[in-house]
């Protein structure tokens, strides 16, 4: 029963796959034709540091939305564990300890938006809205509302550092990907996330503990954001209040460019990680190009439609 | 039961008792202040040290100059300053200073005090409704050109160098980018090698900063219109082990503590307690009916290392 549901479910036709790759690479050779430093190994490496933030946002919100669901909070998830994990340093605890319990606030806080999902059925947008301004509230009361400092050269090395010449945040999307795309093809939490968002009530009907899958999927969500906010803290040397204010909706915007569905159960995570490129592609590129502050939007904004149009045609 | 009731009259012993004195204290005061200028002050908060200077400044003025200063803190809450206002115009202030929660929200109270006739000046913030005798900020203009001078002076009058800009649209990105521009005006060895937005924020800084060193190598000096995008660049630039010299505004903490370490150059600072003061000043002149000006820029000041 299960088998079937996933042949059906996990098909993203081949036009499908290739649709955000090729916008990839067309924005890549347009970019690297109109400016010489593009290319370039160093800027590369740049390009996917950046990234790093919201690729991880977006792979946790990949789960989310293909249980059907949607998650706002994780901009402030992001910065109340970054913001407790400074704290915590500051208080003297040992970085790799403070970042522990930074990633476990981002899973309680995680779980929270699960229960308020699953058992107090409340609608996620709703349930994740509320949240987050709860979280982003609690960020400003823990912090007073200033930056906390975090220089502890072993902890700023989780943003900043490098192993062998890779950036260290790089490696971390990288260990994310490979374990999220291990999950979601050959386990059955994977194949249970894809039956709930493709018909909630056959997967329940098919035994599928739905529950523990959706608080499983949020959790996990908060974990990632967790994670981001420490990489965002490492590589700032400080955790700011207001940060990742409005991360949510680039996280959102790199799932949909790669090509999940946002009404559930269709999708991929390798279309997350491309869709993340995009977003930094573009970003990179029109700082390099040192296009106006005002066309930049107009860019930012037309690519997108771009991007989910072309998708559109190849869909019908 | 008995406790109940005992809890019940002693509450209403209180109450009591607490109107009296409201009363004949006010009763006092408006014997004694019939003469005086009342003016009412709506802050937008006292939780932010900025704007505890600026009611410092504005109640010094208010001693020496004999106004009575009536100051309400809408702890940043719309809804509160509304009311804070509608207070103040029960009071029967002659004159409102308004610092606005918001520059939208703020319309309604405002023209509500129009109804009253009462005169309002905002203060910092300006409104995006109602009518206003004047308004009174830190000349954002002025600031820009004041890091713009300090740049060229460091630099010798040449170089390259990186704008960062702030939110497109705002008047704090469009007034400081604009002084800026204006200082380097003419100096033909001082070019601007790129102008690029991070929105304010540090993160955003940090990577445009890290982009746009992949372009130039060879940058001198970073003006960001905020401390925070400057705090930002100066992470990328540690990063690309590069000696850049970063101009920021604003003088927050963490800034002024980063001029102290010698890593941010400079950065500008508002002056809150000459704008509280200014605030009392014109309302004292406009109560005695002479003519003010639509807005009055307040002067900043440069904050480096010596």
């Amino acid at each position: 029963m299960h088998r079937e549901m996933k042949a059906r479910d996990l098909r993203v036709s081949w036009l499908q796959k290739m649709g955000p790759l090729a916008g990839l690479l067309l924005i890549i050779i347009l970019l690297s034709t109109i400016s010489h430093d593009f290319l370039s190994m160093s800027n590369i490496f740049n390009v996917l540091r950046q990234i790093s933030i919201n690729a991880l946002l977006a792979f946790g919100m990949t789960l989310v939305i293909l249980t059907g669901g949607i998650d706002l909070s994780v901009g402030s998830i992001l910065a109340l564990s970054g913001v407790l994990t400074a704290g915590m340093m500051g208080m003297g605890i040992e970085p790799w300890l403070a970042s522990l319990i930074g990633i476990i606030a981002g899973a309680v806080m995680g779980s929270i938006n699960g229960l308020l999902i699953t058992k107090g059925r409340v609608a996620p947008f709703i349930a994740t809205l509320a949240t987050m301004s709860l979280f982003r509230g609690l960020t400003l009361v823990y912090s007073e509302g200033r930056p906390i400092i975090s220089d502890d050269y072993s902890f700023v090395i989780m943003g900043q550092g490098y192993f062998l010449e890779i950036p260290i945040p790089v490696i971390w999307i990288l260990i994310c990907f490979f374990v999220l795309g291990f999950i979601l093809k050959n386990t059955p939490f994977g194949r249970h996330i894809y039956a709930l968002g493709g018909n909630e009530e056959a997967a329940l009907l098919a035994g599928i503990r739905t529950v523990g899958v959706k608080v499983a999927v949020y959790t996990l969500s908060g974990i990632f954001a967790a994670l981001a906010g420490i990489i965002l803290t490492a590589r700032l040397s400080s955790a700011q209040p207001t940060m990742g204010t409005g991360y949510e909706l680039s996280a959102i915007a790199a799932v949909v460019l790669g090509g999940t569905s946002l009404t559930g159960g269709k999708g991929w995570i390798t279309g997350t990680l491309i869709g993340a490129m995009i977003i930094g592609v573009l970003d990179n590129g029109l700082n390099l190009l040192n296009v106006s502050s005002f066309y930049q939007q107009v860019v930012k904004g037309a690519v997108i439609l771009i991007a989910v149009l072309l998708d559109r045609s190849q869909k019908t | 039961m008995m406790k109940k009731i005992s809890g019940f009259l002693m509450v209403a012993l209180l109450v009591s008792g607490m109107l009296v004195g409201c009363t004949s204290k006010s009763a006092l005061e408006n014997e004694k202040k019939d003469k005086e200028l009342k003016v009412g002050f709506s802050l937008s908060t006292l939780n932010n040290p900025f704007f505890v200077s600026l009611r410092d400044g504005a109640q010094k003025e208010a001693k020496q100059k004999g106004a009575e200063l009536i100051v309400a803190d809408a702890q940043d809450d719309t809804a509160k300053q509304a009311s804070d206002v509608e207070d103040l115009i029960q009071k029967k202030v002659d004159i409102l200073l308004i610092n606005p929660t918001d520059s939208k929200a703020v319309a309604a109270a405002i023209r509500s005090a129009n109804k009253a006739k009462i005169p309002v000046i905002t203060v910092d913030r300006a409104t995006e409704g109602g009518k206003v005798l004047s308004h009174i900020a830190s000349d954002n203009v002025e600031g820009g050109k004041m890091a713009g001078k300090y740049m060229l002076d460091q630099l010798g009058d040449k170089g390259k160098v990186i704008e960062l800009e702030g939110i497109p649209g705002t008047t704090a990105a469009r007034d400081r980018g604009q002084g800026f521009h204006k200082a380097l005006q003419g100096h033909n060895k001082v070019k601007i090698l790129a102008s690029q937005p991070a929105n304010f924020e540090r993160a955003k800084g940090l990577s445009v900063m890290e982009n746009l060193l992949q372009r130039e190598k060879d940058v001198q000096a970073v003006f960001a219109h905020n401390d925070e995008m400057a705090l930002g660049a100066l992470e990328a630039i540690r990063a690309a082990k590069k000696e850049i010299m970063v101009v920021g505004f604003d003088a927050t903490e963490d800034a002024v503590k980063a001029v102290k370490k010698g890593t941010l150059s400079a950065t500008i600072a508002q002056k809150p307690e000459e704008i509280g003061k200014q605030a009392v000043d014109i309302s004292m002149r406009a109560s005695k009916g002479e003519k003010v000006k639509e807005f009055y820029p307040v002067s900043l000041k440069l904050v480096t290392k010596k």
